[in-house]
Parts: structure tokens; C-alpha cells; sequence
């Protein structure tokens, strides 16, 4: 019938109820669903390096350059999800150039230039000042002059100069809590304040983006800490592991009892979208929202966490289940990623009726792409932990 | 020391003190009252633009008039290069079915455009009615609120315009109509809506759907024209936007508007 769109008219025999007609196909894909997820992952990376710098966590030492590397692996691919679903990538510069101030996805561009430009970077090179100064004096040919590169040329390293590195360092860490907080909160605004959509639309949607954020990125660099212990045939420390188990724990708490309190007010105040809503998570969003996010994601997971709080036995034992815990939350915020995303795609405005949603393999907005995106930043992230390696650091404190 | 609270009070504030203070929250007070006056008129008539040299369009659809014949559909996709398969749209008919059991069925196979069958049996139909959609041309519109660059636009004539040039296709445009009347045009690979045929709005033409509908349900005019046809219709008739309660300042007011019609 529709030569053109064929996806779209299959999907025209999936429609239950009454859509608008220009609601058949759903604008924003998968590729949308990895963009908070990945931004997240930052946020939460950044928000555990910052409890050993700023709050004295000296337990979590080990995890501090790692949790920042995979902080700025991540941040460099989180754009490209976004550019790559625009239908004009080529004029995505224009958001940058001519903001619109009423827009919130306007000042996206800013909140992460400031995050990737004074945040990150300027945070992991004062880190690595010293280092890297004394890296491009041991090693030889091109490698040296790497360092030399990335060392700016400021190749002072008398204790006093070290010292400002220090207090820089903390300060811009200082800085960067708070901006961990609005880069992901704002990505929750962006959602939030769409008032057409009531499945989005809650002032809640920041707190629960940046709580799902802390919970995602914690869980990454405990389980990169585990890979890379692994990989580098070092022992796992369990106190380590124990320490960033403790915040985990409290901090999916707060993530659990936010999102449940916005689905209680959901259900309480029950306004004129409720039914309709009522039907979505109990249709289409049934596995992901209850199963994946609810019980894989969210409910197992505090059980073990719970569990692991007293359980001080077989540190084998615990290491898999901390082990089993970081997959399963990372499953569980994605499926939330999912939740919000898609699900509030497939009601219908006029609250009539829902659409359907079939994620292809293949294209810019297929699976196989989605999987590069996610995947990417660990490429990007072995590539840092080679260049950098906080194994290496000078002085020695890993 | 003890000091009695009106002595203080007229230790730190002189009488002449005290006067200005008195004309300064008069003015303050006259001031909010004004604001809140004109914003009552805004309710009204949707907004009072700036430059009141030109025309303030808002739109009128009479649903006791519509017959579903989907003229204003058809019209609307010659006039202005909307794709002809049914998931693309500036404008369409919606057939509504109240059946004796109180549910309600909404149907609008290829936006009205081929015409409407009705399939629910007769002694099952309390009531039926036809609804036209389009672009309400919001003056608070939420659209133009969140394209992220400027894109979306207000007309001076309060019209909502899209800058094929300049859309990156972001859709969140899209996500932020609460009435579905945008897409991504699929070749254009812009944000793509009813313009009110602005291009025949310049030439003093009226919008394609208001020229061929044939019982002149649709009307649009000069909401600044107090003697226009329309304002005379808004005062006449009890009128209704969709979803007054997005406070989106739609200009598109339907006569007999159903509970049922979201």
C-alpha cells in the first residue's frame, strides 16, 4: 500500500485504540534510551570519585582515577547518540551557535562543555601533572613527546606547584559535584517539563534521572574496578568492594523510594491520563517496567546488597555477588532509560489508544548502532587506562 | 530598657518615610492589578501582539457544522506537499461514536480524507460527530517553547511557523505538541506543521482546508478586529479550546466541543 514506509504501515496493524494520526511512529528511538543512560553513567561515575576527593572516602582510592577515566570515556560518546538521531546531524552545531533560551535542551551543549571542558579535564589533568611530567621524562621517541603534548609544556613540578595541582584539583572537584548533579538532573528536566506527556511530565524526573544516575554509574566502575583488577592480575580488594557496596546500597534506596513515591502520587491522585497509563504498565511496559527495572533491576539487587552488608564470609562468594549486583542494576536503569523514553512514545496524547514500537537490527537508529555507542566508551576507556594508567601515577598510591 | 513598640516604630520610620512607603505599595499593588487585568484579556483573546499594524489570526471550527467529507485533509496535502500516506498530517477529521453503554469509539482511517463509514450499528449509537484537527497556533505554544534553536517561530500574526532551513530535527517539537500536529517531514527531514497557509494568508487567500470546506465550518480572522466575523462568532457562541488546562493560549476555539474530544 505505502511503498515508502513500510515499517510504518506494519505498524499501522499494531494500533490499539484511537493515536493521532502523526503518532504512528515514534520520534525518538533507542538511540535516545542510550543518551541518559550513558549521560548517567558519567554523573555517577564522577559522583563516586568525588567522595574519595572531597568527602575522604580513602578507602575507595583504587577506584578514584578509574571512576574518573570512565567518567570522561563515557562523556566523550554521549553526544553521539544524540547527533546521530537528529534529521539534520549536519546542522547540529546550530545549537551551540544560536541557542533558544526558552529551550531546555538548548543549554544541553553548555551544561556539557562546561562538564567535559572544566570539569573532567581539567580535573584529571591536574591529577596527572606530575605523572605525566615524569612519564615524558622516562619515556623515549614518540611517546615522550605524547606526554610532553599533553602536559601543556608546564613541566614545573617543584612541591610548591605540586601543591597548587592539589588544591586546583579539589577545588575544581568541588565545582563538579554540583555540575554532575545538573548534568543529569538537567537531562531529567528535559523530560520533566514536557507538560503534554504525563508519563514524563513531574518535577520528580530530575531527582529520579540523577538518583538512577548515581545508582548506573557507581555499579560501572565497580564492575571496570573488578574487569580491571582481572585483567591485571591483581587481587581484588574485598574492602574495596564492601565500601562501594555500603554506598550502592543507600543510594538505591533513595532511588527506589523516590520512584515509587512519583508512581504512588500517580496512582493516588489518579488525573485524566491515569487509565490510560494505567494500561501501558500493565501492557507493553509490563516486563520492562516490573521485571527488568522493578524486580532484575531494582528488587534483587537491594536484597543483595542487604545481604552483603552483613554477610562478612567467603570473599569469593561475595566478589561474584557484587559482581552479579553491578550487572543486574546496570540491566535495571537501562530498562528505566527504556521505560521513560519509549514508554511515554506509546500513548497515545489523545489518551485513546497506543502504538507500537519494533527496534530494527540494522540503520542509525538499530540495535547493532546502539550496541556501538555503549560499547565505544570502553575502547575509549582502555585507550585512557593505557595512556594514563593510575597503576603508574607518580607518587605511587594504587 | 523597655521601650513601648510604638515609640520604636516611630523612632525608625519618619512620617515622611511612611508616605512613601504608602504610595509605593499603592503603585505596586495598582500595578499587579493591571497585569492581572490584562492577563484576563489574554484568556480572552488569545494574547495582544505587539505590532498592531497587522492581523491577530485565531481559528473557529463550528463541529455542528462539520460533515466529514475531509475536503480540508485533502486540500491541506495538495496545498502544501505533506506525503500522501496516512502517517503524515497537517490537518484531519476525527469521526466520534458515543454508543448507548457510554464508551466511545474515535476513528479517522487516512485523516477523513477518503471519507468516513460508519461501523458501529445504528441502535447502538447514542451520538456521532465530526472533529477537525489542526495546528491551534498556541501564543503560549510549547513547541516554540523547546525547539532547542530558535527554529519554531511566532509570526507577527500569531501564526506558528517552522524554519525549514534551520530545524536540525530534533523532534522535540514533536514530544511538546500536546495535540499531535507535527511530524518530521520524511523528506524534508524537518518539523513540519499547518502554516494556516501562510503563503496564502500574504496574498489575502484563505487557508486551503477554510477555502473548500463546503458548510463553512471553519473560519478563521482577526482576533484584534473587534467587528470581525470572528469575534462576533466568540461572543455568540460558548466556545472551548482542547486541553484548556495545558494553558497552551490556543487560538483554534471549536464551538459544541464534546467532553469526549481530547
Amino acid at each position: 500500500m505505502e511503498p515508502g514506509y513500510p515499517h510504518l504501515t506494519e505498524i499501522l496493524s499494531h494500533i490499539q485504540g484511537y493515536i493521532f494520526p502523526n503518532e504512528i511512529d515514534l520520534q525518538w528511538g533507542i538511540l535516545i534510551v542510550v543518551y541518559p543512560f550513558i549521560t548517567g553513567l558519567v554523573a555517577g561515575a564522577f559522583i563516586l570519585a568525588s567522595l574519595e576527593r572531597v568527602f575522604r572516602v580513602k578507602i575507595l582510592k583504587p577506584t578514584y582515577q578509574l571512576a574518573l577515566l570512565t567518567a570522561l570515556s563515557f562523556l566523550l560518546v554521549a553526544t553521539l547518540p544524540l547527533i546521530s538521531h537528529l534529521a539534520q546531524p549536519l546542522r547540529a552545531y546550530e545549537i551551540m551557535i544560536t541557542p533558544h533560551g526558552s529551550s531546555a535542551m538548548a543549554i544541553f551543549g553548555f551544561v556539557y562543555l562546561w562538564y567535559l571542558m572544566v570539569v573532567l579535564l581539567l580535573e584529571i589533568w591536574f591529577d596527572y601533572r606530575q605523572s605525566m611530567v615524569i612519564w615524558s621524562q622516562e619515556k623515549t621517541g614518540i611517546m615522550k613527546w605524547v606526554y610532553k603534548i599533553i602536559t601543556l609544556g608546564l613541566s614545573d613540578i617543584s612541591p610548591r606547584t605540586l601543591e597548587w595541582d592539589r588544591k586546583l584539583g579539589y577545588f575544581i572537584t568541588v565545582i563538579g559535584i554540583p555540575s554532575a548533579f545538573i548534568l543529569h538532573g538537567y537531562v531529567g528536566f528535559i523530560f520533566g517539563s514536557i507538560k503534554a506527556n504525563p508519563w514524563w511530565s513531574t518535577p520528580l524526573m530530575p531527582i529520579i534521572f540523577l538518583f538512577s544516575a548515581m545508582v548506573s554509574g557507581i555499579a560501572m566502575v565497580m564492575l571496570i574496578y573488578m574487569v580491571v583488577s582481572y585483567i591485571r592480575t591483581k587481587d581484588l580488594d574485598i574492602n574495596v568492594l564492601d565500601a562501594i557496596g555500603k554506598y550502592l546500597f543507600f543510594v538505591l534506596i533513595l532511588d527506589f523510594t523516590i520512584e515509587g513515591l512519583d508512581q504512588i502520587h500517580r496512582i493516588y491522585e489518579a488525573e485524566e491520563s491515569f487509565e490510560t497509563i494505567k494500561l501501558l504498565v500493565e501492557g507493553k511496559l509490563y516486563l520492562t517496567l516490573f521485571i527488568s527495572q522493578g524486580l532484575i533491576g531494582t528488587l534483587i539487587p537491594l536484597g543483595l546488597l542487604a545481604f552483603l552488608q552483613f554477610y562478612k564470609g567467603r570473599i569469593r562468594l561475595r566478589k561474584t555477588l557484587y559482581f552479579i549486583t553491578g550487572i543486574l542494576i546496570l540491566i535495571g536503569v537501562y530498562s528505566m532509560r527504556w521505560n521513560v523514553v519509549i514508554g511515554g512514545q506509546l500513548f497515545s496524547k489523545s489518551f485513546s489508544g497506543f502504538t507500537s514500537f519494533k527496534v530494527g537490527l540494522i540503520g542509525l537508529d538499530g540495535t547493532l548502532m546502539a550496541a556501538f555507542w555503549l560499547i565505544l566508551p570502553f575502547g575509549i576507556l582502555a585507550f585512557l587506562l593505557w595512556l594514563l594508567p593510575p597503576w603508574k601515577m607518580v607518587p605511587e598510591d594504587y | 530598657m523597655s521601650q513601648s513598640p510604638s515609640a520604636m516604630d516611630n523612632e525608625r520610620v519618619k512620617p515622611s518615610r511612611r508616605k512613601f512607603l504608602k504610595s509605593a505599595v499603592t503603585i505596586a499593588g495598582a500595578a499587579i492589578g493591571y497585569q492581572w487585568l490584562k492577563s484576563g484579556q489574554y484568556l480572552l483573546y488569545g494574547a495582544d501582539p505587539e505590532d498592531k499594524n497587522v492581523p491577530w489570526y485565531g481559528i473557529v471550527i463550528d463541529i455542528e457544522k462539520c460533515i466529514g467529507c475531509g475536503s480540508c485533509a485533502k486540500s491541506c496535502k495538495m496545498e502544501n506537499d505533506v506525503p500522501k500516506e496516512p502517517f503524515f498530517f497537517r490537518n484531519w477529521v476525527e469521526q466520534y461514536t458515543v454508543k448507548n453503554d457510554g464508551s466511545v469509539e474515535i476513528t479517522s482511517p487516512n485523516g477523513g480524507i477518503d471519507g468516513f463509514k460508519q461501523t458501529v450499528p445504528d441502535e447502538e449509537i447514542f451520538k456521532s460527530f465530526f472533529v477537525p484537527k489542526m495546528c491551534n497556533h498556541c501564543y503560549k505554544s510549547p513547541c516554540e517553547q523547546v525547539c532547542p534553536v530558535g527554529a519554531t517561530y511566532l509570526s507577527p500574526e500569531g501564526v506558528v511557523m517552522v524554519d525549514d532551513k534551520y530545524c536540525i530535527g530534533c523532534r522535540y517539537c514533536v514530544q511538546a505538541c500536546p495535540y499531535g500536529c507535527r511530524f518530521i517531514h520524511p523528506e524534508r527531514k524537518v518539523a513540519s506543521k499547518c502554516t494556516l497557509c501562510y503563503h496564502r494568508l500574504k496574498k489575502n487567500l484563505a487557508p486551503a482546508c477554510m477555502e473548500v470546506c463546503p458548510t463553512g465550518a471553519r473560519m478563521y480572522g482577526n482576533l484584534r478586529d473587534k467587528n470581525s466575523e470572528i469575534v462576533k462568532f466568540l461572543k455568540e457562541h460558548t466556545t472551548q479550546v482542547l486541553r484548556p488546562n495545558l494553558n497552551t493560549g490556543s487560538k483554534l476555539y471549536y464551538n459544541a466541543l464534546g467532553m469526549e474530544v481530547k
